[in-house]
């Protein structure tokens, strides 16, 4: 039991990279925003005389057009986003992990059925779609747009998954669980599904910023999710006031600013865990790297010292 | 005691190219049988079918056609008559780089077959797989236990999959090409462990190699395969000494021989020395 423990310890403080602690960091400051700063902040849609102005004491990021405070919209349009991308997600890779993983595993007609579906998914183009769709409901709501979003990007995932599980199911050490008499589903769960982890991880990840970013797309064309404010209605908003033409800076770099450090974000936690799980790809220390480049170099003075010999 | 026998077996691959489809007859009516203490080699060269066999005895695979019975009766394919089969008949993979689940401890790989085949309950599994290390040689076993398969080396690991494969405490194993991917200094510990192990277990093992030396060595029967059938098979001794099948003597011949050095022979034919038969029966054949 100590044993497990400490093995335990040991995988969390190899987690601990300075790649995994900053992407992290970034990650969790903008979450705990959107979840703990709507509470603070003044009515995000409470309009003021006091329009188009700058960062001041009272207005720590400025007004909008319309005496909005960017702040306070930021703060709801960070938590509006961040569900969206979420749900969007976990939905994407529910998705993928079905088609991609049972079909890739289990063969078949069943495999044939499934890699059909996921092809024709894969070829619908994903933003007309939405804007047909969207432009059909007229309740917009933020469930109806991000089971949208997932339903035209879960096929690239869950192609690649299938691909990884084709090559994974047909791996020495899955013939042995079967040989030792594992179940299908035990060998899918526990045999697969971990060494899934990295391409999963990876998946998810890139759901989040898609849905994030395709939200925003939507919503800066107009068809976004209603009465939800995003990052995207917060740059439509933007647009919509000429903030650009007019330098109104304020509005439209805090939304823009968090999509992409939240995206760096993410990215960041990806390459780490891509790094546990495949030793492969971890990197080594830099003492490791310093090593290894002074023998280089060494070597290369000795080549160079044996030609002058030479000569 | 149980005895595996295996009658007529024939595999065919149906491979598809484009539209195109051909046959691949990889294994062709082979006949052999393996009993308790005795140990069968699978001689041949690489794409002669032996991989095929050991998947098709590991039921990782159906045969075309053809039986295989345990104990006269023929084996079963799902369900519960599958985990008896297993019970009693357990392979070991060549690659044991490719064998063990990087993501799980060496622990995970030995206790999953000791509580599946009912050798361990949840109290004492650990200690089952302690004992099943310190088995294989692999000690200490504590040391061991927890690590994952990445921080072994191949003997090692190889070790881990032989223990594996005893789990079940089956009375056949199937071991393909056990060592061919190891270090050749380790090879030997990990077949004389093999055969010790058959010895003390009174397992019936099929050795696949293709390494005539070795399995001259470690077994009492060989069987030659040449491109999915069987063309030789006896008594290992008569087999190396007396071969009368084309192959099994290519085989031989081919297999370099210590004190053989290739410039010195040509030096030696160009002075007229006679060369040494073996040499010359290659000289022949090519």
């Amino acid at each position: 039991m100590a044993q497990t423990s400490s093995g335990r310890l040991a995988g969390l403080r190899r987690l601990l990279t300075p790649t995994f602690v900053i992407g992290a960091g970034l990650v969790i400051v903008i979450t705990l925003f959107g979840l703990i700063a709507p509470f603070f902040v003044a009515d995000p849609l409470a309009v003021d005389n006091a329009g188009m102005h700058g960062p001041t004491a009272q207005n720590v990021l400025g007004t909008t057009q319309t005496g909005q405070d960017v702040l306070a919209q930021l703060a709801w349009a960070t938590r509006g986003s961040l569900m969206v991308g979420v749900i969007v997600a976990v939905l994407a890779l529910f998705l993928s992990a079905f088609f991609g993983i049972l079909g890739g595993y289990l063969g078949g007609w069943l495999d044939e059925v499934f890699s059909l579906f996921t092809n024709v998914v894969l070829i619908l183009p994903g933003l007309p779609l939405m804007i047909v769709i969207g432009s059909y409901v007229q309740q917009r709501g933020l469930l109806l747009i991000s089971i949208i979003l997932a339903i035209t990007s879960w096929a690239a995932a869950a192609r690649v998954l299938r691909s990884q599980t084709l090559s994974i199911r047909n791996r020495d050490y899955v013939q042995a669980a079967r040989i030792a008499g594992e179940k299908a589903h035990r060998i899918i769960a526990v045999e697969i599904l971990p060494n899934l982890l990295p391409v999963m991880s990876s998946g998810f990840v890139f759901a989040l910023i898609t849905a994030i970013l395709g939200e925003a797309g939507l919503s800066f064309i107009g068809i976004g999710v209603v009465g939800t404010q995003t990052w995207g209605s917060m740059l439509f908003y933007a647009q919509n006031g000429q903030a650009l033409t007019l330098g109104a800076w304020w509005w439209f770099v805090p939304p823009g600013l968090m999509i992409a450090l939240l995206g760096c974000g993410l990215s960041l936690i990806n390459f780490s865990i891509d790094g546990i799980i495949n030793p492969r790809l971890r990197t080594a220390p830099k003492q490791v790297k310093k090593a290894e480049k002074a023998e280089q170099v060494d070597k290369a003075d000795d080549s160079a010292e044996q030609e002058e010999v030479m000569a | 005691m149980s005895t595996l026998v295996v009658k007529d077996l024939t595999k065919t691959y149906l491979l598809r190219d484009g539209l195109r489809f051909s046959r691949l007859e990889a294994v062709k009516s082979v006949d052999f049988e393996l009993t308790p203490g005795r140990t069968v080699a699978l001689v041949g060269q690489s794409g002669s079918g032996k991989s095929t066999i050991a998947k098709l005895i590991a039921q990782l695979e159906t045969p075309t056609s053809g039986t295989i019975t345990l104990n006269g009766k023929p084996v079963g394919r799902r369900g519960r008559a599958l985990a008896a089969y297993r019970d009693e008949v357990q392979m070991v993979f060549q690659d044991p780089f490719a064998s063990l689940n990087p993501f799980h401890s060496i622990g995970h790989h030995l206790e999953r077959p000791l509580l599946l085949h009912g050798k361990a309950t949840k109290a004492d599994v650990r200690e089952k797989a302690l004992a099943l290390l310190e088995r294989v040689n692999l000690s200490p076993a504590e040391s061991f236990i927890d690590r994952k398969p990445h921080e072994l080396s191949g003997g090692q690991r190889q070790r881990v999959a032989i223990a594996r494969a005893l789990a079940p405490e089956p009375s056949v194993l199937v071991a393909d090409e056990p060592v061919s991917m190891l270090d050749v200094s380790v090879r030997l510990g990990v077949l004389n462990l093999l055969a010790t192990l058959q010895r003390e277990e009174n397992l019936a093992l099929l050795y696949i190699t293709h390494d005539l030396a070795t399995a001259r060595h470690f077994s009492d029967e060989i069987l030659v395969m040449y491109r999915g059938d069987v063309v030789e098979q006896g008594p290992s001794d008569d087999v190396i000494l007396n071969p009368q099948a084309e192959f099994t003597k290519q085989l031989l011949v081919a297999a370099p021989e210590p004190g053989t050095n290739p410039r010195f022979l040509a030096e030696a034919t160009r002075r007229g020395v006679p060369m040494p038969d073996h040499l010359a029966a290659l000289e022949e054949t090519t």
